[in-house]
């Protein structure tokens, strides 16, 4: 599904390179998580896989189910069917997060030459999944993210990622700031989508996520590079000893 | 020859172009205006309040040319169950507007004012401007008072069941109009008012509002679509104790747009709110002043003006806030913004506060701004297109002043108009 080679990113404004050669592939139905330090580039491996500015590809290629994601723009990216849960969701005041969403829904079905969602086949859609997430009416009408708990901001994100239906979702640390219930709410809106034809990319920083949304594949990603890559008793091994231990033994 | 003498000059020459309409009653009130314009003179650059805007094709004789844009968009306010009055170039078209009679107001043309012996509209007429006229000159609206032949005079004295729509349709592209109108809002009245069109070529309004005690006036205004033409609007009202008022304008288009509010809070607990929003294209310099005195107990007002200009477009704001003395528990709130789309466009900004009480919250902000790149790439990375989203972010950006209208239907109207605008930009 989602194949990355060698992947070498900096920064458009700076001499500083964040991914030294990574490589990674996500097959169709798995789920792999990505571990590692703090500024190790995890995030940075998000935002360019989704297509934001201030980031430049120097070598190496990405693709999802052989498409070239790194020529495309964000939209063309998520119509293809890659999807970011963002570390920090964006606050959009004066735009409603239902107005938002039916935009984003209809935009991608547009874009792949889909039939648009009418307004009321829309609204059974959202009524259900914001249930199941535990987001009220009242969260929908509000305008996006404005106003939210660090929790209510990523469950919006679980929400968009259920009506986006996507093919790659990447969550960058959506279990931050959750609490225990937030975290389980997430997670099962995230097992809900596991799907033979859905890649997903969980990255994190702490083992419990993970207790929720079992990996088939743990990385270790450490000065922008992948370092490690085991099961799930790898997840376990870096929550009892920390990364110390890992970044030693590879280095 | 000094300063005054060129100011004095083409107040003169202007003058000298001008009739006075055959006064009747408001005779009086005509020749006082007159006598304004010739101590004040006309707008010049270097007046305070002018340095931001060019007053001179406002001012000089001649009006420029201004081609009628014809519309491929249903009027605005046409849907709406309203009383419809129709000015064409500024001249009362009977055969076009409804019939006047509704119940709970009674409304007069202006000309008939004198004859009629219409009391309330002789004590009113230029009363409000004239006092508008300090501590900031407005010369045009005392030309405006002098000269305007046509207009009308709206008395509210229950609560109507339809708005009072003034339509202004532009036919001619040398028009120049003057309209004055005059509204007395009596206490525990209530009415709406809705304006639209371009007016003319060139449009000089005028609009005096009086509230009584507890009596309540919406303002809801569109000033059309033509891209050429020029427009000097006044609006001055005065406020007794427990009244309301509430106004928002909305202009697309037109070269040059001076919207002048001047608004006195004189009777404890009454509420002032008014807003604009406008967008701007290119060949366009749209200019907001507001004067806002609370010169009572416990009042409060609000000013919301946003301005989304892009290609070179120009937008002005100069809004003040005057607390007298004695005017305690004031709430004052003045927030301008604009969203350059572009790195051509700009916007002025001269927001005051002149405060003589001490227990009183005012505050004013002023912010000038482009689209938000983190909302942005949120939105892309969601699958909108970066047009659409840009069209998103920048209805977001005007909806809180389009917020200030409290008729839901107007306001869908308006969102969907503003839509409109920016999607024939793509
Ligand atoms: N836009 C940016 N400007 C400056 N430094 C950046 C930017 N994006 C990332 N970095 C730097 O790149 C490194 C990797 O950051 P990031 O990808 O956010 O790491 P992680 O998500 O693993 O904590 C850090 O040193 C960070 O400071
Ligand atoms: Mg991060």
């Amino acid at each position: 599904m989602l194949e990355i080679k060698n992947l070498h990113v900096k920064l458009e404004d700076e001499d500083k390179q964040i991914l030294k050669g990574l490589d990674l592939t996500v097959e169709a139905g798995k789920v792999h998580a990505i571990m590692g330090p703090n500024g190790s580039g995890k995030s940075t491996l998000s935002y360019v896989l989704s297509g934001r500015d201030g980031y430049e590809v120097t070598e190496g290629s990405a693709t999802l189910a052989g498409q070239d994601l790194l020529e495309l723009e964000p939209e063309e990216r998520a119509a293809l069917g890659v999807f970011l849960a963002f570390q920090y969701p964006v606050e959009i005041p004066g735009v409603g997060n239902m107005t938002f969403l039916r935009t984003a829904v209809n935009a991608q079905r547009k874009a792949r030459g889909e039939e648009e969602l009418s307004a009321a086949e829309f609204l059974k859609t959202i009524r259900a999944k914001a249930k199941d997430l535990k987001i009220d009416a009242d969260m929908l009408k509000r305008p996006v993210n404005v106003g939210f708990s660090g929790g209510e901001k990523k469950r919006n994100e679980i929400l968009q990622m259920a009506m986006l239906e996507p093919k790659m979702c990447i969550l960058d640390e959506t279990d931050s700031g959750l609490d225990v219930d937030a975290m389980k709410l997430v997670a099962e809106g995230v097992n809900a989508l596991r799907d033979e034809g859905r890649g997903f990319l969980v990255i994190t920083h702490y083992q419990r996520l993970l207790d929720h949304i079992k990996p088939d594949v743990v990385h270790i990603l450490a000065d922008g590079k992948i370092v490690k890559t085991g099961g799930p008793e790898l997840a376990l091994e870096v929550e009892n000893n920390g990364y110390t231990d890992i970044l030693a033994e590879v280095s | 020859m000094g300063l005054a003498d060129v100011k004095q000059g083409a107040t003169e020459a202007r003058l000298a172009a001008l009739r006075l309409p055959a006064g009747g009653c408001l005779a009086a009130a005509r020749q006082a205006a007159l006598a304004r314009v010739q101590t004040l003179g006309l707008p010049g650059r270097r007046d305070e309040y002018w340095k931001f805007t060019r007053p001179d094709t406002l001012t000089e004789t001649d009006v420029t040319k201004a081609s009628v844009f014809v519309s491929d968009e249903a009027p605005m306010f046409d849907d709406f169950d309203r009383l419809k009055i129709v000015f064409v170039d500024g001249v009362y078209d009977a055969d076009a507007s409804d019939d006047l009679s509704l119940e709970g107001v009674t409304i007069d043309r202006i000309a008939d004012v004198c004859g009629q012996d219409i009391h309330w509209a002789k004590d009113l007429y230029g009363v409000l401007e004239a006092r508008g006229q300090a501590p900031v000159a407005r010369p045009l609206a005392a030309l405006n008072t002098a000269f305007a032949a046509d207009g009308i005079a709206i008395h509210v004295t229950g609560t109507p069941s339809k708005p009072i729509n003034l339509v202004y349709l532009h036919s001619d592209e040398m028009s120049d109009a003057m309209v004055h109108h005059l509204v007395r809002v009596e206490a525990g009245a209530e009415a709406t008012l809705l304006e639209n069109g371009p007016g003319a070529s060139r449009f000089n309004s005028c609009l005096e509002i009086d509230i009584a005690d507890t009596g309540k006036l919406h303002l809801v205004r569109a000033q059309g679509r033509d891209h050429e033409r020029r427009a000097a609007n006044h609006m001055f009202a005065r406020l007794g104790k427990e009244s309301v008022f509430k106004s928002f304008t909305l202009t697309v288009n037109g070269v040059l747009t001076r919207n002048e509010s001047v608004i006195e809070l004189l009777g404890d607990d009454a509420i002032a709110h008014i807003a604009g929003a406008c967008v701007g294209d290119g060949d366009f310099h749209h200019d907001d002043t507001v004067f806002i005195t609370h010169d009572a107990v416990n009042c409060e007002s609000r000013q919301v003006f946003k301005k989304v200009l892009r290609n070179g477009a120009t937008g002005v704001f100069q809004g003040k806030i005057l607390v007298k003395e004695g005017a305690q528990k004031t709430d004052g709130y003045q927030i301008s913004q604009s969203l350059l789309l572009d790195g051509d466009s700009q916007f002025l900004a001269k927001p005051e506060l002149e405060i003589y009480a001490d227990d009183v919250i005012c505050s004013h902000g002023s912010t000038t701004g482009a689209i938000d790149e983190e909302a942005l790439f949120y939105l892309r990375s969601r699958g909108i297109p970066t047009a659409d989203a840009t069209d998103l972010l920048t209805l977001a950006f005007l909806a809180e002043a389009v917020g200030e209208v409290e008729d839901t239907d107007i306001a869908a109207d308006i969102v969907a108009r503003l839509e409109g605008w920016l999607s024939r930009r793509r």
